[in-house]
């Protein structure tokens, strides 16, 4: 056990994975970085943000391929491998270039297995980074995964720690359906204590951040370390729970009802646009199972309909903050 | 390259199959027992055969809407397709795929797919398996000249040059990108120039003439099992029927179908090159006709009253784990 980054953490999840599985391989657009330049120093990129660093001097070439831009093709190479008998791993750099390659995850590897009659198996992880606040503007910080999470086939991840970040990455490449893996770019330098060997954590199960009885705060990916933070500034006044889903699809639809019909109060944070989020589905599910517990009605907090700011004054309006969080908790005890 | 009498027998056996089955599912789409939506590979059948009689289980193949002569040339139980057609529990797909998404992975074969062009990115996963695995396998890409128009096949093509992944680019060039005809929809004054400049070799050839699509996939699958990397072969194959069964085909002059059937029909032109040859006899073919003939009629009637499946399989299928 020793402290580790959220980007550590997975990297350590890759190389054990790749060295307990030949089968893993890594494709994406500059995880190796360097072919061809004139410095001619391969694997002198390790990925746009250090995440792959390594791998490619440790699995060579034939394991951790670095393609031309194009995404169609790397993510049907990677469906098209994941049925014939890899594992891959294929990164999206950055998520909002689902854009031109979306046919090849929600029509191809998504489908495969319920087109196919279940003679099909399609063991292939997308990673992408995700999440806004790093000043990267409309096409580079988008909270895509209410769209993912849509589609019948794929599994959606969305690790808030970077505990949770390397078990559940080990668990997307052992497991045997298409999973999208979102790595938020604001947690790649948060720490934690991070075992050493491998470990899996199961998807569909959600992790109780902080123990309450007054209010349950429903947050997903980043947005669960701003509710821990707004949990703890409240401690004393508030008891607040804090339920952090782990996984969009599977989503832990128990835990969330359990929670409510403990606390009475609901606030749903979400990072992603408004319409048909995560926070949306959550007070759904509460509302259809545990009605009858709420004392008030719930909160929901998320990004404006708006695409991201460039502007670093309005992306901070933008992205939902912990004083926003404790507003909507104080609403919800006063109503 | 030269075919022994089996080995002929074979192909004039997949391509008569073909043959059959499309006629027989033409009329029966036509009498209205065939749910769905289909397109139909008729005069297209020296394509699917000359370029899989290169091919084992082991090999890979990628396909299209227009997807079962594919799956009879890669070995796809006929049975099991006419049950799938029919959208029958029994089938290659349970009923849950159609026509348009007939696949068996266990004969290599990755799907019809009703998306043009996204069969290419899956040929190269494919065959990245084999490169990666070390194995001397090869995946194959069929799609239409419509599918090359599509950024998807750009992007295979540079990946796979790039990757010297062992892929055959087997473009089916029958004329029409659905209701609009080549000489509208392509810029280049052929595809095997364009995919030439990807920086690979690329032949066109006579796409009726089964031993010229057969020689130059023997070339294109040599080089790919060396190591050398992708080659394509555009083969010209003017299709028979319209885009899907029940198109009125009103943007095309019929007499050019009729021609067609005359002059340009594969099975036709197989036979009598054999015969020139002495390589067959009339009436070792004609043998095989009747076979084929009693197995699409068996295999059409018995998947019309097999089982749908139940209301239970709505639900399976999505997830391995759950």
């Amino acid at each position: 056990m020793s402290v580790k980054t959220f980007r550590q953490a997975i990297n350590e999840a890759l190389h054990q994975e790749m060295e307990r599985d030949p089968t893993v391989i890594l494709i994406g657009e500059d995880i190796v970085g360097g072919h061809g330049g004139s410095a001619k120093k391969p694997g002198s990129s390790g990925g746009m943000m250090g995440v792959t660093a390594g791998l490619y001097q440790k699995f060579g070439e034939r394991r951790v391929i670095d393609t031309p831009i194009s995404e169609s093709a790397i993510m049907g190479a990677a469906a098209g491998a994941a049925l014939t008998g890899l594992r891959p791993v294929a990164e999206m750099m950055f998520v909002d270039f689902f854009g031109v390659c979306f046919d090849q995850i929600y029509n191809q590897a998504a489908k495969f297995r319920y087109m196919f009659g279940g003679n099909a198996r399609t063991p292939m992880v997308i990673r992408a980074m995700t999440g806004a606040g790093l000043v990267c503007a409309a096409q580079h910080s988008q909270a895509l995964w209410p769209i993912f999470t849509h589609i019948p086939g794929l599994k959606v991840v969305l690790p808030s720690c970077a505990y949770d970040a390397k078990g559940l990455l080990a668990q997307a490449i052992r497991d045997d359906d298409p999973v999208i893996f979102l790595e938020h770019k604001l947690l790649y330098d948060t720490q934690d204590e991070v075992p050493d060997e491998p470990y899996t954590i199961p998807f569909g199960e959600a992790k109780i951040t902080r123990e309450g009885a007054d209010v349950t705060i429903v947050a997903f990916g980043r947005m669960v370390q701003l509710a821990n933070q707004v949990a703890d500034k409240l401690k004393g006044t508030i008891s607040v729970e804090v339920v952090d889903p782990r996984t969009t699809s599977p989503l832990d639809t128990d835990v969330i009802v359990e929670s409510v019909a403990h606390t009475g109060r609901l606030v749903a944070v979400d990072e992603a646009n408004p319409m048909c989020n995560l926070a949306s589905e959550v007070i759904s599910v509460v509302a259809l199972n545990a009605l009858a517990s709420l004392k008030a009605a719930p909160r929901k907090i998320s990004a404006p309909h708006t695409p991201v700011p460039a502007s670093p004054v309005l992306e901070k309006l933008y992205v939902p903050s912990t004083g926003q969080i404790e507003a909507a908790v104080r609403e919800v005890m006063a109503a | 390259m030269e075919l022994s009498k089996s080995e002929l027998l074979r192909a004039y056996r997949l391509m008569k199959t073909i043959r059959e089955f499309e006629s027989r599912i033409s009329r029966e789409f036509e009498a209205g027992t065939v749910p769905g939506f289909t397109h139909l590979y008729l005069g297209q059948e020296a394509v699917a055969t000359g370029i899989c009689m290169h091919l084992t289980d082991e090999d890979y193949i990628s396909s299209t809407h227009r997807g079962h002569g594919h799956c009879i040339a890669k070995g796809c139980d006929v049975r099991k397709m006419a049950l799938e057609l029919w959208c029958k529990r029994d089938g290659l797909c349970r009923g849950k795929g159609g026509s348009m998404h007939i696949a068996d992975i266990s004969k290599g074969m990755l799907g019809a797919n009703a998306i043009v062009g996204a069969g290419a990115p899956l040929a190269l996963g494919a065959a990245l398996t084999a490169k990666t695995l070390g194995k001397p396998n090869v995946s194959v890409t069929f799609g239409g000249d419509g599918a090359t128009n599509q950024g998807t096949v750009f992007e295979s093509m540079n990946f796979a040059v790039v990757l010297k992944l062992p892929v055959i680019f087997a473009v089916e060039n029958n004329g029409y990108g659905e209701h609009t005809g080549i000489a509208y929809h392509l810029g280049a004054k052929d595809i095997a120039s364009r995919a030439a400049a990807f920086g690979m070799p690329a032949v066109m050839v006579d796409g009726t003439d089964f031993f010229a699509v057969y020689d130059a996939m023997g070339e294109a699958t040599a080089r790919a099992r060396s190591g050398a990397g992708p080659s394509t072969i555009e083969c010209v194959a003017p299709r028979w029927r319209g885009h899907f069964e029940g198109d009125a085909q009103a943007y095309r002059d019929l007499t050019e179908i009729k021609e067609l059937r005359e002059r340009k029909d594969c099975l036709k032109l197989f036979r009598e090159r054999v015969r020139e040859d002495k390589k067959l006899e009339a009436h070792e073919m004609d043998r095989v006709d009747l076979d084929v003939l009693a197995l699409i009629d068996e295999a059409v009637e018995a998947a019309k009253v097999a089982p749908h499946p139940t209301p239970e399989d709505l639900l399976t299928d999505v997830y391995v784990s759950y």
